[in-house]
């Protein structure tokens, strides 16, 4: 027996031996991920799974580094010129993949095809006016008024070539509702340090690597396999026969099969991903009569009512981290001070809830999703009971993400699930304007319980404008202590995260914004 | 035969138009396809501008009144998500489907029909029973536990065939074969038997009916008289006698198959429309769920029409008869 399958592990190894040969000493990775990227166009569809796996492909002007910093990459610098332009200085010497230069005509065709009308991508440029051609490698950025944030924006805005776009009539982004095709949705041209080999959807998407590429690559891979394999049980038993060897989403409850497994590394940690629960803040109940929510001591009670501590222990295994604040550690503007989630004490929620006029509880609805977030179905059903144990009656409503999303957008729950990461930004302010802010003009898109706090309201708008960092962190930490005094939604926790890899990789480092990003990767 | 063509056709056309009707019906309940297209960052000015564009605040019979002028002319949009042409994205995928279904028919034939005359030659024998019993698993078992289960034993166990894929295909012309290179021989033999196992069951079970029927008849009896062997007599005379519902069953479960291929799809990575359609429904990708329904009702509409016609060919007392 034991020669036999030594023979076979000679034999095996003979054979991969041969197949490396042919493929000339690949490095490969062999990527199995949850679903597949919507396209090859990286402002086709606002995903940023999407738009991270184009980002091999493509590059921005600036990019996070292995601590989620921005560094330069398209621009080696940039200053401030007045408070709404922005001079960049780009990067010399940088070639796309066909061979074309990169100048600032590259950046300005771009930068004017992610902001079209028809762009779905508009949105993660919002403070973006024009742009001015200086010279080959200067290009200044107009703003539509004093903006902190522009740098973090342009992380995920990629570059295409110019005169490629120009020659395949791809200068606007495809509009679907045109119903036309476009070139560049089946089509790569970046400067990034991989190149587009070959894409079959649903099946196989093949990167090998750009040997010209402008910086000091810190990873020695030559080529990534990118393979979609949706059903979860499937992509397990696919790392575990060897057929893939690094799984971007491993699901919770094989983590303990795939800790054993002595192939495998198991990378674990949180996510940036906030989940948390907002309310119903008009004057009436979806099912009609007057809103208790708008009371504070209800929300109190409501928050006290919930023990977070049982669901990280039963429903997420032990793997989350409870909230006492509405955005991850990692994200500027967090303070440690407002990180205390709250107390559980059913007993004096009883009591709140008979102050404020309930002492029999009342009946809302209480609308999740079944596959937004990480157990979703689970924690939503743990939370009911646990406010039915004080005397209220949640009506909960599951369903599809597709199915919930027009109830919560348009007030027809009463309390909701949602997450927030404040991708692709990473900083506070993404969740101040677009969740906590009033809903007037384009703030509070995500106000979905129609709040509003005149004085969070000020210092979110005080903070969009401020240029210096500290005074802006400041304001926006302060804002995030009005919305926990508030309780204007409940946070529960960061959700778990958990890659696998097979065990021949040397350096595989795992994001908290649950991105790979393979130029970091070495075997 | 002419007349009965035309009757054919029009009855064709209604149920091709319920179907898309009923089709816009449950779309006006799946949701709203805009809030996934723009991401987090995006203004309410800009989701609202979208729906519009894509005219999903017309009334429901605009939008389906639209529709059904546009793919009358065979024209399916583009798909909100991808941004592709509709038509080619199915079109890219049936071949997959399609040798996938081939394929578990094959099997499902080939393992089916000696069962069913074993067990019916056999009776009373232990193994005649053990076959009967585990067609029972077979019908009950949900097909995605069976997925699971097969890729757990051979290719986590075992290690004999890959867990998910189609394997390295190549192109005739517009049409992608995984059936000529060693992997996707591979590849198709874990969702072929998976989906195969249900039509395993159903074949044998009808074999089995017919042949004991058969087996009573006048001249089997005869044949039996005349000395000839029991070997040429079940599987000569009586079998052949068997075939006919057995061929026209398997033909009508092709678009079932087709159809319901999609768990085994899923399951299995198998690159197929039904993968595609369980994905445009996750994210409300209307052109797609719409296409997909049109074509599979197609599929099943030409199907009935081509057994209806081939029995009125056989039987001329139908042609006169309201089918």
């Amino acid at each position: 027996m034991r020669i036999s399958t030594k023979m076979k592990s000679v034999a095996l190894a003979g054979l991969s031996a041969a197949l490396l040969a042919t493929t000339a000493q690949a490095e490969t990775v062999r990527w199995g991920a949850p679903r597949d990227i919507v396209s090859l166009d990286p402002y086709s569809y606002g995903d940023s799974y999407t738009i991270n796996f184009l980002n091999h492909i493509y590059e921005g002007l600036v990019r996070y580094n292995r601590d989620l910093e921005i560094e330069p990459a398209l621009a080696t610098e940039w200053e401030i010129v007045s408070p709404t332009t922005w001079r960049f200085t780009l990067r010399k010497d940088v070639k796309f993949h066909d061979g074309a230069d990169f100048t600032a005509e590259d950046v300005l065709a771009s930068l004017e095809r992610v902001s079209d009308e028809t762009s779905p991508l508009k949105g993660n440029l919002p403070a973006y006016k024009s742009a001015t051609v200086v010279d080959d490698y200067t290009i200044d950025i107009e703003l539509n008024g004093a903006y902190p944030l522009l740098l973090n924006d342009l992380t995920n805005i990629h570059i295409f070539d110019k005169g490629w776009l120009v020659a395949n009539n791809a200068e606007k982004p495809t509009d679907v509702s045109a119903g036309v095709e476009g070139f560049a949705t089946f089509n790569t041209n970046g400067t990034g340090p991989f190149v587009l080999e070959s894409r079959t959807p649903e099946a196989q998407t093949i990167l090998t690597v750009n040997e010209n590429w402008w910086d000091e690559p810190a990873h020695n891979l030559t080529r990534i396999e990118f393979q979609p394999i949706s059903s979860a049980a499937t992509r397990v038993a696919a790392l575990l026969s060897g057929e893939v060897d690094f799984v971007d989403s491993a699901p919770v409850q094989d983590l303990g099969r795939l800790e054993q497994a002595e192939n495998l590394t198991l990378l674990e940690r949180t996510d940036l991903r906030t989940v948390m629960l907002g309310f119903n803040r008009r004057d009436e109940l979806v099912a009609g009569g007057e809103n208790p929510m708008n009371d504070l001591r209800v929300r109190q009670a409501m928050q006290m009512a919930v023990d977070m501590d049982l669901i990280q222990d039963k429903v997420m295994r032990g793997k989350s981290r409870n909230a006492g604040t509405l955005v991850a550690p990692s994200i500027p503007g967090y303070s440690e001070e407002l990180d205390t989630p709250a107390a559980y004490d059913p007993e004096k929620a009883k009591e709140l809830l008979a102050e404020a006029g309930y002492p029999d509880g009342f009946e809302f609805d209480f609308v999740c999703t079944n596959e937004s977030y990480v157990n979703e179905e689970q924690f939503c059903q743990a939370i009911a009971s646990m406010w039915s144990r004080v005397g209220l009656t949640p009506k909960l409503d599951i369903g599809p993400t597709a199915k919930q999303t027009p109830k919560r957008a348009n007030g027809k729950a009463d309390v909701y699930t949602i997450g927030w990461a404040t991708l692709p930004m990473l900083d506070t302010y993404s969740i101040l304007v677009q969740m906590l802010h009033s809903k007037e003009g384009n703030s509070g898109v995500f106000n979905w319980g129609d709040w509003s706090y005149p004085e969070l309201d000020k210092l979110t708008q005080s903070a969009a404008v401020e240029l210096d960092r500290d005074t802006r962190l400041q304001m926006e930490t302060d804002a995030l202590k009005i919305a926990k005094d508030e309780i204007i939604m409940m946070p529960l926790h960061q959700q778990p995260m958990a890659w696998a890899v097979s065990k021949g990789f040397s350096d595989f480092p795992q994001f908290p914004d649950n991105k790979p990003r393979m130029w970091y990767v070495t075997k | 035969m002419l007349a009965f063509i035309i009757k054919r056709l029009a009855n064709a056309v209604f149920v091709m138009l319920s179907v898309t009707f009923l089709a816009f019906v449950i779309f006006t309940a799946v949701g709203d396809p805009v809030d996934q297209m723009l991401n987090e960052q995006a203004t309410q000015a800009q989701r609202d501008d979208l729906r519009e564009r894509l005219g999903l605040d017309d009334p429901f019979l605009v939008q389906y009144g639209k529709f059904v002028v546009r793919a009358a002319q065979g024209d399916f949009g583009i798909s909100f998500r991808n941004q592709q042409d509709v038509l080619t994205m199915i079109g890219e995928r049936f071949p997959a489907t399609f040798e996938l279904v081939l394929v578990a028919t094959f099997i499902s034939l080939v393992v089916g029909v000696p069962m069913g005359v074993i067990t019916a030659i056999r009776r009373q024998t232990w193994y005649a029973e053990a076959m009967q019993f585990i067609s029972i698993i077979g019908v009950s078992l949900p097909s995605f536990v069976v997925g699971i289960g097969l890729i757990l034993v051979f290719s986590v166990w075992l290690g004999w065939f890959p867990a998910f894929g189609r394997g390295e295909t190549v192109d005739l012309g517009w049409w992608s074969t995984g059936l000529l290179t060693h992997s996707g021989r591979m590849s198709i033999v874990l969702p072929a038997l998976s989906l195969s196992l249900f039509q395993i069951t159903l074949v044998m079970r009808l074999v089995r009916a017919e042949m004991l029927e058969v087996l009573r008849s006048d001249f089997i009896k005869f044949a039996r008289a005349r000395g000839i062997p029991a070997r040429s007599i079940h599987f000569r005379h009586a079998l052949r006698n068997c075939l006919m519902p057995v061929v026209t069953m398997t033909a009508m479960q092709i678009g079932g198959l087709i159809a319901f291929a999609l768990v085994t799809e899923t399951v299995f990575q198998w690159p197929g429309m039904g993968l595609l359609f369980i994905q445009a429904v996750t994210f409300v990708d209307v052109p797609i769920m719409a296409a997909y329904l049109c074509i599979v009702a197609l599929i099943f509409v030409v199907l009935n029409a081509i057994v209806d016609m081939t029995y009125a060919v056989i039987d001329p007392r139908l042609k006169g008869a309201d089918a």
